[in-house]
C-alpha cells in the first residue's frame, strides 16, 4: 500500500463503486445495471484468479456461475425463503462441483484444459436445459423472489429496493475481492504466479503444481459461484443460458478487455462489456458484433487491456 | 554411506539408448563432475536423477531410500535441488521475488494464505543472505529477465540453494558465459562446496571449471560410463583423451 499509484487506483475504483447509483442515471444507466456491473465484475475477477495469476484458461466458468445461480434459486423456491441459506447452498454446490471436476482435469494444459472445461460446462448446461421438472428447462426457474436480509440489528430490504440490493452485492464483492487480494499476496499466491511464469521451474522448486492448480481452480470457481448467486438474486430468475459456453466466453472477454495481468482489470472489462451490451443491444440485435469488434481491436492493439493502456499513460 | 546412489539406470526411447546401465554413488559433501561430448547422455542422466524422467530400468536411492519414481517436487523436499542447462527463472518477477518463492517453499509456507510478521521478517532475512552470497544485493528489485546472463545463472543457483538442499545438481552452470562470469560462478560453486559441505553433481563442458572444482570426474560416452576417477586419473586416461578431452586438461 506504499505505492501512491496503487493507492490512487484503489481510491478511484472504490469511490466510483460506492457512488455508482448516484451518477449512473446521468449516463443513461440505472441501479440494476450498476448491480450487474458489480456481479459480472466479481465473476470476471474470479475467472482471472485462475487465468491472470495462475496462467490457466478456463472456458467453463459459467457452469459454476450457473450452479450458484440455480442453487440459490432452487433453495428459495423449494427449501426455505432465506437469501443467506440460498447463497450458502449455491456456493457450496458450485465449489463442490469444481472440486470434483478440477481433480479430473488438473493434469491437462493449454488448449486441452480449455476444451475440457467447455465440455464439462456444456454437461451442466444440458442438465439445466433438460431437467424441466426441477430447473424449469428452457423457460428458466421462475416464481421465486429474493428475500429481505435479517442482519440482527435491522432488516435490509433487498427484496423491494434495488438500491439496497446494489449495496448488498457491493458488500459481498468487497469481501470477496479482499479475500482474493489477500490470497494473491500470500505465499500461496506467489506459487501460482511462479507456476504461471515457469511451470517447470516451479515444479523443481518443490511446488506440487497440480495440487496448487487444483486449489486455484477451486477458489476461482468459488468466486464465480458466489457471483452466480448474486446474478440469480439480481434477476429473481435463472435460466440455462447462465451456464452456457457463451457466458464463459463473456467472462474471458471481460478479463481480457480490462487486462488480465492486473487485479482490477476484469472489473473494468466487465463494466465496459455490461454497459456496452446494455447500450448497444437497445439499438441493434447485432450488439455482439460491435462488442466483438471492440474486443478484437483491444486484443490487437492493447494486449494488456483497458487498464494496461491507462497504466502506461500514467507512467509515461 | 552414499547420499545419492543410482544402480544400473537406463533410459531408452524406443531403440535409442540415451542412458544405458549408468551407476553413480555420491558421498555427502562430494563435488562430482559429469563430462562427455554432446549427445553422450549427460543431461538425460541428470534428468533421471532429478525426477524429470523416469528410468526404463534400474533404481535410484537418496539417503538410503528409493526415489526412482518419486516426483520432482517430492525430491526437492528430500533435499535434491537442480538448475537447468538453459536458465529457468521467473523473468517477469524481480530477483527478490524469484528468491522469495523457494525460500517460502523451504520454510514450509507454500500453502499459507497469509504470513505473520515474524515469519515475513525471517523470509526477508533469508533472501538478503542469498543476495549477499551471490553479490546481487544491488540488483534485487530489477526484473530477473533484465539481468545479465551471468546474473541470471547466479540467480538460478541461488534459487536452488534457497531450498536448503543436501545435493545440488548443476547442469552446465557456465554455459554461454564470458571468462569473467565463468570465473565468478566457479568461485561461487567452490565456496558453496567448501563452506556449506554441500554435495554437488556438476555437468560441465568447460574443462577448466571441471578440473578446478571436482573431487572426482565421470566421463560418459554414448549413454554409458567411459571412465571414472580423480581429475589426475581422468586427465591421464587414454580412452578419455581419445574420445573427448583431446589433451585439454593435460
Amino acid at each position: 500500500m506504499n505505492d501512491p499509484r496503487r493507492l490512487a487506483t484503489l481510491l478511484l475504483i472504490w469511490t466510483a463503486l460506492l457512488t455508482m447509483p448516484l451518477w449512473i442515471g446521468a449516463i443513461g444507466g440505472y441501479t440494476e445495471l450498476a448491480s450487474r456491473v458489480v456481479v459480472m465484475g466479481l465473476a470476471a475477477m474470479g475467472l482471472n484468479f485462475l487465468l491472470g495469476f495462475a496462467g490457466t484458461l478456463s472456458f467453463g466458468h459459467a457452469a459454476y456461475f450457473g450452479i450458484g445461480a440455480y442453487g440459490v434459486g432452487m433453495t428459495l423456491k423449494y427449501i426455505a425463503p432465506s437469501t443467506g441459506l440460498g447463497m450458502l447452498i449455491g456456493v457450496a454446490a458450485g465449489t463442490l462441483a469444481a472440486a470434483v471436476i478440477g481433480a479430473l482435469i488438473v493434469r491437462l494444459r493449454g488448449v486441452y484444459f480449455a476444451m475440457v472445461t467447455i465440455a464439462f460446462g456444456q454437461v451442466f448446461y444440458f442438465m439445466a436445459f433438460r431437467w424441466n421438472a426441477v430447473t424449469g428447462g428452457d423457460d428458466g426457474l421462475t416464481d421465486w423472489h429474493r428475500q429481505p436480509l435479517d442482519l440482527g440489528a435491522g432488516v435490509l430490504d433487498i427484496m423491494h429496493s434495488d438500491l439496497a440490493f446494489y449495496y448488498f452485492a457491493l458488500a459481498i464483492f468487497a469481501a470477496a475481492t479482499a479475500a482474493m487480494a489477500l490470497l494473491l499476496r500470500s505465499p500461496f499466491g506467489r506459487t501460482l504466479i511462479a507456476i504461471r511464469e515457469n511451470e517447470r521451474r516451479a515444479r523443481f522448486l518443490g511446488i506440487a503444481v497440480e495440487r496448487h492448480l487444483w486449489l486455484a481452480f477451486l477458489i476461482s470457481c468459488g468466486f464465480a459461484t458466489l457471483a452466480g448467486t448474486l446474478y440469480a438474486l439480481l434477476n429473481n430468475f435463472v435460466d440455462p443460458r447462465a451456464l452456457r459456453w457463451d457466458m464463459s466466453g463473456n467472462f474471458v472477454m471481460m478479463a481480457v478487455l480490462g487486462g488480465m495481468r492486473s487485479f482490477w482489470g476484469p472489473l473494468v472489462g466487465a463494466a465496459v462489456f455490461v454497459v456496452l451490451q446494455d447500450f448497444v443491444s437497445s439499438r441493434t440485435e447485432n450488439w455482439m458484433s460491435i462488442v466483438g469488434l471492440i474486443f478484437v481491436l483491444v486484443v490487437l492493439f492493447f494486449p494488456r487491456g483497458v487498464l494496461g493502456i491507462l497504466r502506461r499513460r500514467s507512467v509515461s | 554411506m552414499s547420499l545419492l546412489r543410482a544402480e544400473r539406470v537406463s533410459c531408452h526411447f524406443g531403440s535409442l539408448r540415451a542412458v544405458h546401465e549408468m551407476s553413480i554413488s555420491i558421498a555427502p559433501g562430494e563435488l562430482r563432475a559429469l563430462i562427455g561430448a554432446n549427445g553422450a547422455g549427460k543431461t538425460t542422466f541428470f534428468n533421471l536423477l532429478s525426477g524429470f524422467l523416469v528410468p526404463t530400468h534400474g533404481r535410484i536411492l537418496f539417503d538410503g531410500s528409493e526415489i526412482t519414481r518419486v516426483a520432482p517436487h517430492q525430491r526437492v523436499a528430500l533435499g535434491i535441488a537442480r538448475t537447468f542447462q538453459i536458465t529457468e527463472i521467473f523473468p517477469e518477477l524481480s530477483l527478490r521475488e524469484n528468491l522469495r518463492v523457494p525460500v517460502e517453499v523451504a520454510a514450509g509456507l507454500r500453502l499459507r494464505p497469509w504470513l505473520e510478521r515474524r515469519a515475513a521478517d525471517a523470509i526477508d532475512a533469508a533472501i538478503a543472505e542469498l543476495l549477499a552470497l551471490g553479490s546481487l544485493a544491488g540488483r534485487a528489485d530489477r526484473l530477473a529477465g533484465e539481468l545479465s546472463h551471468g546474473d541470471q545463472r547466479t540467480t538460478e543457483i541461488l534459487m536452488a540453494l534457497a531450498l536448503r538442499p543436501r545435493l545440488l545438481l548443476l547442469d552446465e552452470p557456465t554455459a554461454g558465459m564470458g571468462d569473467q562470469e565463468t570465473y565468478e560462478i566457479t568461485e561461487l560453486i567452490g565456496r558453496l562446496h567448501r563452506e556449506r559441505d554441500l554435495a554437488i553433481l556438476l555437468v560441465e563442458h568447460d574443462m577448466r571449471v571441471v578440473f578446478r572444482l571436482a573431487d572426482r570426474i565421470m566421463v560418459m560416452a554414448e549413454g554409458s560410463l567411459l571412465a571414472e576417477g580423480t581429475p589426475a586419473q581422468i586427465a591421464a586416461n587414454e580412452n578419455v583423451q581419445a574420445a573427448y578431452l583431446g589433451g585439454v586438461a593435460a
